[in-house]
């Protein structure tokens, strides 16, 4: 226990500096987490130095290609990287703690209660054996085994009604619910506890898109409701930009850009960005779309220096040989990329 | 699930029943043989009737056993007969009533069949799910293991190694029959000893036997249920992992296996056939093989038809079983 409060006091004296607009103490702090599959092939690094910092009340976008680490970073934050994957380094604050220093046991009790998860398949993360009652009150009588009974049904009822569920689904079976109402039971089970932190993986992939906007809704009143800070795992920059705050930008394991929503929109920095905004249809040019050159590389084979370096419209000579690392822009934005070398140099 | 769900059930209980029964009537007729010539063919050769004589006999049994009677007439009654479960006399054994025959072989086929198969399936459910458990200690997984391999032992060699071994080299059981010689069946602990004493070779091959292949279709399914979505959901949720494997994991890859023991007990007097042979238990497996041998339909319709009857029952009891298992397949 005394190291977890040691390391939990190392980690506030260097908290990171990213912007938060409240000006109080970020709820969640990511510092340094890495993870690494050990694959026959060789090892990949899913992760590599993701550092970020979420307020209350925020919601932060995650983009990036499949296989850049969003659903990585995610599980290693929930410390649920499985092997042949390990977390190889970093931390995860929420408040003062520490969740990499955790006991198995401590780590257990603070899923769901401190930091939720809502997965990405919400339509097979229901048990099919099991009422939508039952595994609610399972997850909470595992964190708070004392509770009564009608405080925990209490709970749940308030939950279900949180996400403009009828109280009637209490008693039914994942089978008779729909694809959206599924969702919504994930995200009121990921809401039963309060928690401090909610990642929501690709909430809405595999909905038709009222649904969609109605899931996050519910994720966005829910929040308010709870003042959580949420992190939203996606690829639809277009209903990213509805809903979040600041967007963080992921390529090859590493997080090459964090703006606020409205800077990423109008003036993305990293070249990537720059690329995926300009990738988004838009009415005044109709029917012409930007592609980006090239294929995601594969983590076990990263180019050398910056990943991004092939595919790159504004390569320099120092990329393909020096590793960018992260710099914080004037105006508080972070980003990783050479472009900006001078900029910060002072 | 409605009224009108367990009447279908059970009128298509009844016409399962109606067809098997028709089928073993009409397939031992179309053999040529005579059970009564035969017997009483065997009668004369170690009794010395006159020809003359057998011939009248075997007239006046054919008649007894309503044998001179048209097809079709003998079909109707034997299709009464089975509705009140009276399969008349044996032919071979005859004053038994095939009735009797089988009341007194039963005992024995459920003692060491059924109990051996529940057994097995407990066992081999158990192993199996722990075997595709990635979170059980790896000396807990490897139980399964020499299970899996035996699965490619053929039962019947699996019993003559035992008994070679077992019971012929190293003399610690007996090698076959159901009670020593000389001892009267009987309710004393002297007599449960022996009887258990017997009884525990045919049911180590059976369970060695069997154990494996339902490790096997447990772990296949296991591997399937540990990689799906709400168990890692639930893992998420913050949950212990007892309960995640009680009720996220088992109670979903049991589904099937429920199915398998229903149709494992439906061939459990397949399997006695041969076990009761090698071992000699006078268990329904060896009646079954003595009336075949001596073409004693009576018996056979009798046998067939309570296995027919049993399965069938067994399999409609499953189907009001399983919708309390699985809430997905109410009200279809």
């Amino acid at each position: 226990m005394s190291s977890t409060i040691a390391s939990a006091q190392a980690g506030s004296r260097n908290a990171t500096q990213a912007f938060d607009a409240s000006g109080e103490p970020p709820v969640l702090r990511v510092k340094n987490l890495e993870v690494t599959y050990y694959t026959d092939s060789g090892r990949a690094k899913a992760l590599d130095d993701v550092s970020f910092s979420l307020s209350a009340g925020e919601k932060m976008g995650m983009v990036g290609e499949s296989g850049s680490g969003k659903s990585t970073m995610a599980l290693a934050m929930m410390r649920m990287i499985k092997p042949p994957g390990r977390v190889e380094g970093g931390s995860v604050f929420i408040d003062d703690v520490d969740l990499m220093a955790l006991d198995p046991k401590a780590m257990r009790q603070a899923r769901l209660n401190k930091i939720a998860y809502i997965p990405q398949g919400a339509m097979n993360s229901l048990n099919p054996v099991m009422r939508i009652g039952s595994q609610m009150v399972d997850a909470i009588k595992s964190h708070a085994p004392s509770e009564s009974r009608t405080a925990i049904q209490d709970r749940c009822m308030h939950a279900l009604k949180s996400v403009d569920l009828d109280s009637s689904v209490f008693g039914m079976y994942a089978h008779e619910l729909s694809g959206g109402m599924k969702q919504r039971v994930c995200i009121a089970i990921g809401v039963l506890l309060e928690p401090k932190v909610i990642i929501a993986d690709e909430p809405t992939s595999a909905l038709d898109v009222v649904t969609q906007r109605q899931v996050m809704e519910t994720i966005d009143r829910v929040q308010d409701e709870i003042n959580a800070a949420v992190i939203l795992i996606g690829h639809d920059m277009g209903l990213m930009a509805q809903f979040v705050d600041k967007v963080g930008v992921m390529y090859a394991g590493r997080l090459v850009e964090v703006s606020t929503v409205r800077d990423m929109f109008t003036d993305p920095k990293h070249p990537y960005s720059q690329a995926l905004i300009s990738s988004l249809p838009n009415l005044d040019n109709k029917g012409v779309f930007q592609g980006i050159p090239g294929l995601a590389p594969s983590l076990l084979r990263l180019p050398s220096g910056c990943a991004f370096h092939p595919r790159c419209t504004k390569v320099m000579d120092t990329c393909p040989k020096v590793r960018p690392e992260v710099e914080y822009l004037p105006d508080g934005r972070m980003v990783i990329c050479h472009l900006y070398d001078e900029e910060t140099e002072h | 699930m409605s009224i009108k769900i367990i009447v279908k059930r059970l009128l298509f209980l009844v016409l399962v029943i109606w067809a098997a029964s028709t089928i073993v009537f009409f397939v031992p007729r179309l053999s040529s043989r005579n059970a009564i010539r035969e017997r009483f063919g065997e009668l004369a050769r170690t009794g010395g009737f006159s020809p003359g004589d057998l011939e009248k006999l075997i007239a006046s049994m054919q008649q007894q056993f309503g044998l001179d009677k048209p097809l079709l007439e003998q079909y109707l009654q034997y299709l009464n007969n089975v509705i009140h479960l009276d399969f008349g006399y044996s032919l071979y054994k005859y004053p038994s009533t095939v009735t009797e025959l089988i009341s007194q072989a039963l005992p024995w086929t459920i003692g060491l069949l059924l109990v051996t198969t529940i057994i097995a399936f407990v066992m081999g459910t158990l192993l199996g799910a722990v075997a595709a458990w990635p979170r059980a200690p790896g000396w807990l997984r490897a139980f399964a293991t020499p299970f899996i391999l035996l699965t490619g032992v053929p039962p019947v060699i699996m019993a003559i190694l035992l008994v070679f071994f077992i019971g012929f080299r190293l003399k610690w059981l007996p090698l076959g029959s159901a009670y020593s010689v000389g001892v009267v069946p009987n309710w004393s602990w002297t007599f449960f000893f022996d009887l258990m004493a017997h009884q525990i070779l045919p049911a180590f091959s059976l369970i060695l036997g069997s154990v494996g292949a339902w490790v096997l279709s447990m772990r296949g399914m296991g591997i399937t249920i540990q990689g799906e979505d709400y168990v890692n959901f639930a893992e998420h949720k913050g949950l212990t992992g007892g309960r995640i494997f009680r009720d996220y994991y088992l109670r979903n890859a049991l589904l099937p296996q429920v199915t398998g023991l229903a149709l494992a007990l439906g061939t459990v007097v397949t399997s006695a056939v041969i076990v009761e042979g090698l071992f000699g238990l006078p268990g329904i497996g060896s009646l079954l093989n003595l009336a075949i041998r001596s073409n004693d339909f009576p018996t056979i319709y009798g046998i067939v038809l309570f296995i027919t009857i049993a399965v069938a029952t067994l399999m409609t009891v499953l189907e009001f079983v399983y919708p309390l298992l699985d809430p997905r397949i109410r009200n279809t």
